[in-house]
């Protein structure tokens, strides 16, 4: 029955929305991490989505979503001199992130609202189901 | 007189799987808003139900022997779309969210509206079964 595909579905793209939020949230908690050197500084973490088919073609049933992967951003890392941080280098500088707050702050929103919209649709096809599963009462 | 299920409920009992089916159509899209390369699809509701009301006219007999189509269903193997985006994004994904969200939600009343009829017709089967 196609409505409880619904559920599958939904609770796919949620699970792949939270995943993004958790990237988020490493990376704002990680913002202002130091390091020694460039290899060991803290990288931007972002999840990969791809549509998992099953079938073929354009009748292709059940499309859900699935982190394929986590990727770290190959931006350049920023340095900073600060000589009097323990973390410092010989030549008085640290490695920080690449993380750019701003962008991470719009990629949580846009998360947050795609796993509100996938919340509606469970509900609306739960209340669908529900009406169903009483017809002729 | 026997009552003929499938003609007492006629074509909403087909037009409530294909609700079902777009519903779950929908919910695809709006799962993959964020998915680079992801194409929306859906279904032409209108044509689809067309061709499953034309299936189920009967044929014209001659002899008591003939036999009738049985229920078929043709629900089942709809033809599904793509859908032309409004606004293409670089990443492949054609998933307008609003257009998406609102095509569920009125498929959702829609789909409310043929479970009244049909259980409308199933009270009216019932009263005329109880005589009361």
């Amino acid at each position: 029955m196609p409505l409880s595909n619904i559920f599958d579905i939904a609770g796919s793209a949620m699970s792949a929305q939270s995943v993004r939020l958790n990237t988020v949230a490493s990376n704002l908690a990680n913002a202002d991490s130091v390091a020694t050197t460039p290899d060991t500084a803290y990288r931007a973490r972002n999840p990969v989505f791809s549509a998992v088919m099953q079938g073929m073609g354009r009748n292709a049933e059940s499309v859900g979503v699935k982190v394929q992967g986590v990727t770290e951003s190959q931006a350049p890392i920023n340095k900073q001199y600060q000589p009097g941080n323990p973390l410092a280098d010989a030549t008085g500088y640290v490695y920080t992130t690449n993380v750019n707050p701003v962008e991470e702050m719009a990629n949580m929103i846009s998360a947050s609202r795609s796993y509100q919209n996938n919340v509606e649709v469970l509900n609306t096809s739960k209340q669908l189901m529900l009406s169903t599963l009483k017809l002729g009462q | 007189m026997p009552i003929d299920l499938d003609s007492a409920f006629g074509i909403h009992a087909q037009a409530l799987q294909l609700r079902s089916r777009r519903a779950e159509l929908l919910a695809e899209n709006l799962a993959n808003a964020d998915t680079p390369g992801y194409k929306a699809r859906d279904i032409d509701f209108k044509q689809v139900l067309g061709a499953a009301r034309s299936h189920a006219e009967t044929l014209t007999t001659t002899q008591p022997d003939h036999i009738q189509p049985g229920a078929a269903n043709p629900i089942g193997n709809v033809h599904v779309g793509f859908r032309n985006p409004l606004q293409p994004s670089l990443d492949g994904n054609t998933v307008d969210v609003q257009v998406e969200q609102a095509a569920f939600a009125r498929n959702a009343v829609d789909y409310q509206t043929s479970l009244t009829i049909l259980g409308g017709r199933i009270r009216s089967l019932l009263t005329a079964i109880k005589g009361d």
